[in-house]
């Protein structure tokens, strides 16, 4: 009987939204309030999910002229000697904005296990589903008046972020294309009858609280069902409808369900939400890797560089963390088929914004794919990077529920990246 | 020729239509209560376990001075059987045939038709399926994981000893087609290691799912409690250093397991060892068959137990001992003892040829599972720790889903319903568990909803579908066929809650379903979407 008996309930409900929260998360947000954050730039995550694992060598890391490179092509940027793949034309005009790691280093080069990995930053482990950095910021991040589910998974792809030990409750809330209503939120009824119903149900909810009401009222059912209703009805819920941006805005971002994801992510963190994962899937170049890579560019190109313009121009950018990153890169070796198979060890992420210094790149990999990346980061620093910026103390430790003791993230920030330092 | 043609065109289509409709609709044919074995019930052993439990609890309740709550009603406990046992609620035609047997027959009755039923069988094996494999999708082509279930539901439908399914499971070969067992070996496969099996992964499975312990917590460190050493998990893993994947499948090669040693950037290598009890090994056979036979030794406490604890838990929602997969009693959990009802039930299974449909019907034959949740007075916290009251507990995504499904419906739905509607509810069913959330891997964590969930049982599309106006549906049906809104009330009750209504609830509902405001479907589709968003209805109780 431990889980509930456990729980101090009254503790918890009176707690701010009153979802549901477990003691060790009780014990991290009274953490919260003693260390003061630094670094508190970043408000917001924006993660650009690059489902399959994208080729590093046609986008962010190119090797023009080289055997690796199989053929592809790079262009220059907006910064001196700095090249990005061809196709990334709009982004490359970004680049003063955005910074490159080009030396991932994982160890999964599975895509579930990789996908875990990355979003969470530590490889999986039966024994514990660690919270990815969305969680953890909407965990650790003050709830600001947002009625909406502050983590947010736009064309939520396979693996979408987890809320692991912090709470089911902190799983992003899954959405598809931005053109379409957000799923299950449209009561079909008419009020009358909806209001009715209601009342129907607390009539049920009497009876069963009867000789039980103390553990009916700890399953915080109705909390949640309030919390639901009070979503539907909400204003901001209307940051999910891009059809209410310019048209001009849109075409900025382009017309494709990616580019309305992000730009629809733009509007959530205009109204609180502290993150939002946009997929993009069809990575996995097993063959043809070459054009199934370039119009999957074609789609993120606008979209990523119209979302890192938008936000600057909304002076935005200083306090939303842009990332984009898949679950690993691509072989440099060509296959048979003219595809890239999975590589870990040595791959590209792109990071702007919420205070990571613009126009850095960090790492290098090797020209022939032989010998092992210049600068390697892992990917607890990553994740160590990107939490220093929203002001989390990465080092924080949680109990986890068996006991073990984890921090948020095990790595250390990348100082370089970091304004201010 | 071509009148030949459109006339076998239309012959063809005629038949199918008439195909289709005899089969949507089947016609009621005559209900047959399958007699079951009451002996089994009363054979002196099994009574003599169950008295066992019993006294176990009830020792317990006089030392701390607490009095259990009354018992359920029998419809209560079938719904929790059917619940944990088939992930569904009863449906009303089981509700009426469970209710025409004389009154001490019926939930032995029940517990028969589903141990016979292929839902039960489906279900177990799934959850099941979960402790030793996760949910992962494993590497492709190697791992199937649905030849895994399915083979996994006929040794459940078989009631194959328990200790010879585990055995195969660790040492089984072949390719994972032919012997779907050792799937439970190739989903481990590493693609980047060339599709060897990884041993770590399988010894920590191997701990935790057969044994219920976390001996692969010291995989990194030593734990500062257990009495596990790092040494004793990579001796445990080792027993799978031989184990190999090949045009064969699986099977088991030669040479020593070596790990490395990141300190000294060397290789070591490590011979297997059993942590505890080596006396039990066998010293005949591979090494994966000498860790499986180690593993079932009817002298090995921790199979049994592990066993019995999460049986328990698929039946009430609840491990006997938390965490389900750490007996080990020690500081991680709390220094706790292990409750003597596990090793009562423990000792039958393990005398009794490791059954499981016997451990089922024991435990479902206890006073504890067969108690009320709600009590006279609210419930202390020790009182629910020490199991005076049947827990509550958040149901799964996939028991809200066969549960709504069901509900849906008049008729069963199970293996005898047309295949048409078994492809509609599968589809249904695991979009609904997509959109509410899979919990994954088996966790009895006692956690709260979620906003997702409740926005998909308020105005999902598939509650929409389900209490809409249709022929096919059961809020059409009761309004068509139930004589007064007393009646049909009362059927929407029994077919959503498995229970009547309550003296308050007919004084609320009555009125309402006799008002003409509406049109009667609408009244019906408002009454089964309020029970169907009830905290009744989304938790075990």
């Amino acid at each position: 009987m431990e889980p509930l008996t456990r729980r101090r309930f009254a503790g918890t409900a009176t707690l701010a939204g009153a979802t549901w929260l477990t003691p060790i998360s009780q014990m991290l947000a009274r953490a919260a309030d003693v260390k003061p954050a630094r670094h508190a730039t970043a408000q917001s995550v924006i993660i650009l999910w690059m489902q399959g694992g994208p080729s590093q060598l046609e986008t962010f890391d190119p090797h023009p002229g080289t055997t690796i490179a199989g053929g592809s092509k790079a262009i220059d940027t907006a910064l001196k000697g700095v090249q990005l793949g061809d196709g990334f034309g709009r982004l490359a005009e970004q680049l003063e904005h955005i910074s490159l790691v080009r030396s991932v280093m994982s160890k999964e080069g599975d895509h579930e296990r990789g996908t875990t990995t990355i979003k969470s930053g530590f490889r999986p482990d039966p024994t514990i589903v660690y919270p990815s950095i969305g969680a953890i910021a909407t965990h650790e991040l003050p709830a600001a008046g947002c009625d909406i589910p502050r983590h947010v998974s736009i064309l939520s792809s396979q693996w979408p972020a987890r809320g692991g030990f912090l709470g089911d409750q902190f799983d992003a809330f899954r959405t598809d294309d931005p053109a379409g209503a957000v799923p299950d939120t449209q009561s079909f009824l008419t009020p009358e009858r909806d209001s009715d119903r209601l009342k129907h149900l607390d009539v049920l909810e009497a009876s069963f609280a009867k000789g039980r009401s103390r553990r009916v009222d700890a399953t915080l059912h109705k909390e949640t069902l309030a919390d639901a209703r009070k979503m539907m009805t909400s204003e901001q819920l209307k940051a999910f409808d891009v059809s209410k941006e310019p048209l001009a805005v849109r075409k900025l971002y382009g017309d494709s369900p990616f580019g309305r994801g992000c730009l629809a992510a733009r509007r959530l963190i205009e109204v609180g939400v502290r993150c939002v994962e946009v997929n993009l899937t069809g990575w996995d170049t097993h063959i043809n890797n070459h054009a199934f890579t370039a119009s999957q560019m074609k789609i993120l190109d606008p979209a990523f560089a119209a979302l890192i313009q938008d936000l600057h121009t909304r002076k935005l950018l200083d306090k939303t963390i842009v990332l984009c990153a898949g679950e690993f890169g691509r072989t440099p070796r060509m296959n048979p088929t003219g595809g890239r198979d999975h590589w870990p060890s040595g791959f590209s992420v792109a990071l702007a914004g919420g205070g990571i210094r613009g126009g850095q790149i960090i790492g290098e990999t090797d020209p022939e794919g032989k010998a092992k990346p210049k600068d390697p980061v892992e990917v607890g620093d990553l994740h160590a990077t990107i939490l220093k910026s929203l002001g989390i103390d990465f080092e924080k430790v949680s109990q986890t529920p068996i006991g073990r003791t984890v921090k948020f993230a095990e790595g250390e920030p990348i100082e370089k990246l970091l304004v201010g330092k | 020729m071509l009148w030949a043609k459109n006339l076998l065109f239309v012959g063809v289509v005629l038949g199918g239509a008439v195909a289709l409709g005899v089969n949507l609709m089947p016609p009621p044919g005559p209900t047959v209560a399958a007699q079951h074995n009451a002996e089994v019930y009363q054979e002196p052993g099994f009574r003599q376990t169950v008295a066992r439990v019993d006294a176990s609890f009830q020792k317990n309740w006089n030392s701390e001075g607490i009095k259990p709550a009354a018992p359920a009603s029998d419809l209560q406990v079938a719904r929790r059987l059917s619940l944990g046992l088939m992930g569904t609620v009863p449906s009303l035609e089981e509700i009426r045939q469970f209710e025409s047997l004389p009154p001490d027959e019926r939930l032995p009755w029940w517990i028969e038709q589903i141990l016979r039923d292929g839902r039960f069988h489906d279900y177990f094996a799934e959850r099941l399926a979960r402790s030793y494999v996760g949910t992962e999708d494993g590497p492709f082509l190697l791992y199937r994981r649905r030849r895994f279930i399915s083979w996994l539901a006929n040794e459940v439908s078989q009631n194959r000893p328990y200790d010879g399914t585990v055995r195969e499971l660790i040492a089984g070969h072949g390719l994972a087609t032919d012997n779907p067992a050792t799937n439970f070996i190739s989903v481990t496969a590493q693609p980047e290691l060339e599709n060897q099996p990884d041993p770590v992964r399988l010894a920590g499975r191997v701990t935790r799912a057969f044994l219920g312990l976390r001996i692969d917590c010291a995989q990194c460190h030593n734990h500062p409690f257990a009495a596990w050493k790092q040494d004793d998990f990579e001796s445990l893993s080792a027993f799978f250093g031989q184990a190999r994947f090949g045009f064969t499948g699986t099977h088991d090669g030669t040479g020593e397991y070596q790990v490395d040693d990141k300190k000294r950037d060397v290789k070591r290598t490590v011979a297997p060892k059993v942590p505890f009890s080596a006396e039990l090994m066998p010293l005949q056979g591979t090494r994966r068959q000498q860790l499986a036979g180690w593993v079932t030794h009817p002298q090995n406490p921790y199979f049994g137990r592990a066993t019995v604890n999460r049986v328990w838990a698929f039946l009430t929602g609840q491990p006997l001992q938390t965490p389900i997969d750490n007996l080990e009693p020690d500081a991680t959990n709390d220094g706790a003892t292990l409750h003597p009802a596990i090793g009562i039930l423990a000792d039958d299974f393990s005398a009794n040829g490791y059954d499981l449909h016997r451990l089922i019907r024991i435990i479902a034959s206890t006073q504890v599972y067969r108690l009320e949740s709600a009590g006279t007075h609210d419930a202390t916290e020790a009182e629910e720790k020490a199991w005076a009251l049947f827990p509550l507990t958040r149901l799964r995504p996939e028991q809200v889903a066969g549960a709504m499904l069901q509900t849906a419906s008049i008729r069963t739905i199970n293996a005898d319903t047309h295949i048409a509607w078994r492809i509609i509810r599968a589809t249904q069913l695991n979009d609904f568990v997509k959109r509410y959330g899979d919990s994954g891997e088996d966790e009895f964590d006692g956690r709260g909803g979620t906003i997702p969930q409740r926005l998909l049982l308020m105005n999902g599309e598939l509650i929409r579908e389900r209490i809409k106006e249709s022929p096919f549906n059961a809020t059409t049906r009761i309004s068509i066929q139930a004589p007064n809104e007393v009646q049909s009330l009362e059927v929407a009750y029994l077919g959503v809650l498995s229970r009547r209504p309550t003296s308050a609830e007919r004084a609320h509902f009555e009125p309402f379903l006799a008002d003409q405001k509406l049109p009667k479907s609408q009244r019906m589709e408002d009454l089964f979407w309020s029970l169907l968003n009830s905290t009744e209805f989304s938790w075990n109780h």
